[in-house]
């Protein structure tokens, strides 16, 4: 086919919203890069795939219920070899992070992962991608290779709008030798559920590392409370064991979009900025002038979080 | 039981920093390195798995020039029996396809039961090295894994993946395999004052290309990207910064509060 092969992600027979975010990426540089755009789906075939600008959908049928990584990663190996494309789009999701490396390793393609925009520059693609914990940003080029596969972080791209007239779809017979699969699906499972519900809140108070110890904690729950705000954490405080689950902000824990997210001592790693950037007010307060939330955040202050903290509980009754 | 550890020194910049006069790169004086966060509890993990077993030992690897030797000097303290360091000049600035290419081959010479990677590095943020390894090995891999049963009859491994939103998937994987590590699985112990001193005893074999095989050409074609600039991202989009005293601060912060959150 040439041109851009999208794989759509699905969970539990559900589309997932990167889906419609790597369409978009995609279809960014479809003009430039002068070929067709289709978006396969391995396994389940749900609905909605349909976006003006997408020529195809192509279905793959799988031998398993659930996604299985040694499954996609043949899958997605046969289907490039059938459709030749010159750049595979993925989310930078971890079910893509359990085969998109391996496909691309095997292949010997050109690779990018949690990359923020994707480019063309005339002889191929282009990939821009944090560097240095997201401190400087890199432009990298994929000299030499007749293929690319690049990862794309969740959150880069608006979706496009589903629906228009629907494209034609296609079953694409690939043969996966049962062999392949490595692994069997046991359960899903809920992590924590806590007694709080962070995604309702309008107001959250979130505080990460700068904290520093786990004895802080009180003083913080009792200025949430001063302020009316409801407290989350970053995963540091939970990996840690000091809060549970059901209180993180990020991508493993919950994504919020409150009125006004607080930050204090959240340097802002992709994980978690991925859990709050659509909140419509960001504060964020942190020693480190060049810490990541700063670029996210409406409002910033590089001070000390406990100055603070111990300031706003005056102005709070 | 043997289990194999892959890790990397990681760099963090420093609040000031030169880059390189290529522009594709920062120049190594202003950075700090250390063992890469991740690692620490996958050689955790490790570590937990090969005493379980009441025998075998704990390999750890990693590709990086003699100043990662601290790193592996830090695995060894923690209780890791041996380390490898692979390094050559062809492998500065390689990628994360150019690095599984090494360990791959680093690791088909230990015949590890099962093999740990952290899920990503703190510094180039990739997530894809462990996954790639596997591949490069052709066996079966599970990425961002927080909980880790071994059941050497099988041998199989039951694991849990965290998925995104606090959703859990439990699955058991054929070994041997490799799995990459989340963060918080574990509490990664921290090294005694006299395990430091004697991990300087513990063997640390230095290896280049050359005896794995490869060289710089094999490295080259695994690479699967070249960096074209490297520079600090745009502003704008940034944040209105609150200058002045904490006190300060403070009363701008709660103005803003209390004009946006409805009472």
């Amino acid at each position: 086919m040439s041109g851009i092969l999208v794989v759509a992600e699905t969970r539990r027979g559900e589309l997932r919203d990167i889906s419609l975010e790597l369409i978009a990426a995609g279809l960014g540089v479809k003009d430039a890069a002068g070929g067709r755009l289709a978006v396969a789906v391995i396994g389940s075939s749900p609905d909605g795939l349909g976006a003006d600008g997408v020529d195809e959908v192509l279905t793959v049928a799988a031998q398993v219920e659930h996604f299985e990584a040694h499954v996609a990663q043949a899958a997605l190996e046969r289907l490039i070899e059938e459709e030749q494309p010159d750049l595979v789009l993925l989310g930078h999701t971890i079910d893509s992070m359990g085969f998109g490396p391996a496909v691309a390793a095997r292949g010997g393609l050109g690779f990018a992962s949690d990359v923020m925009e994707v480019g063309w520059d005339g002889d191929g693609p282009l990939a821009r991608r944090g560097a240095y914990g997201d401190k400087l940003v890199a432009e990298l080029g994929f000299p030499g290779k007749e293929r690319t596969l690049m990862m794309v972080r969740p959150g880069s791209y608006e979706p496009v709008m589903a629906g228009g007239s629907p494209p034609p779809v296609r079953a694409v017979e690939v043969s996966v030798d049962p062999g392949v699969i490595a692994s069997e699906h046991v359960e899903f499972r809920e992590a924590d559920v806590g007694d709080v519900d962070i995604t309702k809140a309008d107001f959250l108070l979130s505080v990460g590392r700068g904290i520093e110890d786990k004895d802080s904690i009180p003083q913080f729950e009792a200025l949430a409370e001063r302020m009316g705000a409801t407290l989350s954490v970053s995963r540091p405080l939970v990996d840690a064991g000091w809060m549970s689950n059901a209180r993180q902000v990020g991508q493993s824990g919950k994504t919020v979009k409150p009125a006004v997210y607080l930050a204090l001592g959240i340097s802002g790693a992709v994980q978690h900025l991925a859990g709050m950037q659509k909140a419509q007010t960001i504060i964020a307060v942190n020693s480190d002038p060049e810490a990541p939330i700063f670029g996210v955040a409406h409002f910033g202050a590089v001070a000390d979080l406990f100055d603070v903290a111990e300031q706003l509980e005056q102005h709070f009754e | 039981m043997k289990v194999g550890v892959c890790v990397k020194q990681v760099s963090a910049l420093d609040d000031e920093f030169e880059m390189l006069d290529e522009g594709t790169g920062v120049d190594p004086d202003f950075v700090e390195r250390d063992l890469n966060e991740w690692d620490t509890f996958s050689m955790e993990a490790a570590l937990q798995l090969r005493d379980a077993a009441g025998e075998g030992e704990v390999v750890v690897i990693t590709v990086g020039d003699d100043e990662a030797d601290e790193a592996l000097l830090a695995c060894l303290a923690m209780g890791a029996d041996r380390a490898v360091r692979i390094w050559d000049d062809a492998l500065e600035g390689a990628d994360a396809l150019a690095v599984a290419r090494v360990l791959a081959s680093a690791l088909e010479r230990e015949s590890a039961d099962l093999m740990l990677c952290g899920v990503q590095s703190s510094d180039a943020v990739n997530g894809a090295t462990g996954v790639a390894v596997a591949a490069y090995l052709g066996l079966p891999h599970v990425a961002v894994v927080r909980r880790l049963d071994y059941d050497a009859s099988g041998p199989t491994a039951t694991v849990e993946r965290e998925l995104e939103g606090g959703l859990i998937e439990v699955l058991r994987v054929r070994c041997p395999a490799l799995l990459t590590i989340q963060t918080g699985m574990n509490e990664p112990r921290y090294a005694t004052l006299r395990a430091i001193k004697q991990a300087r005893d513990k063997p640390l074999e230095e290896v280049d290309l050359d005896a794995l095989g490869l060289d710089a050409d094999a490295v080259a074609g695994a690479a699967g990207s070249q960096i074209r600039s490297l520079a600090p991202p745009e502003k704008g989009r940034g944040a209105e910064m609150l200058s002045g005293s904490p006190a300060e601060v403070a009363a701008r912060i709660a103005d803003i509060v209390k004009e946006r959150v409805s009472a």
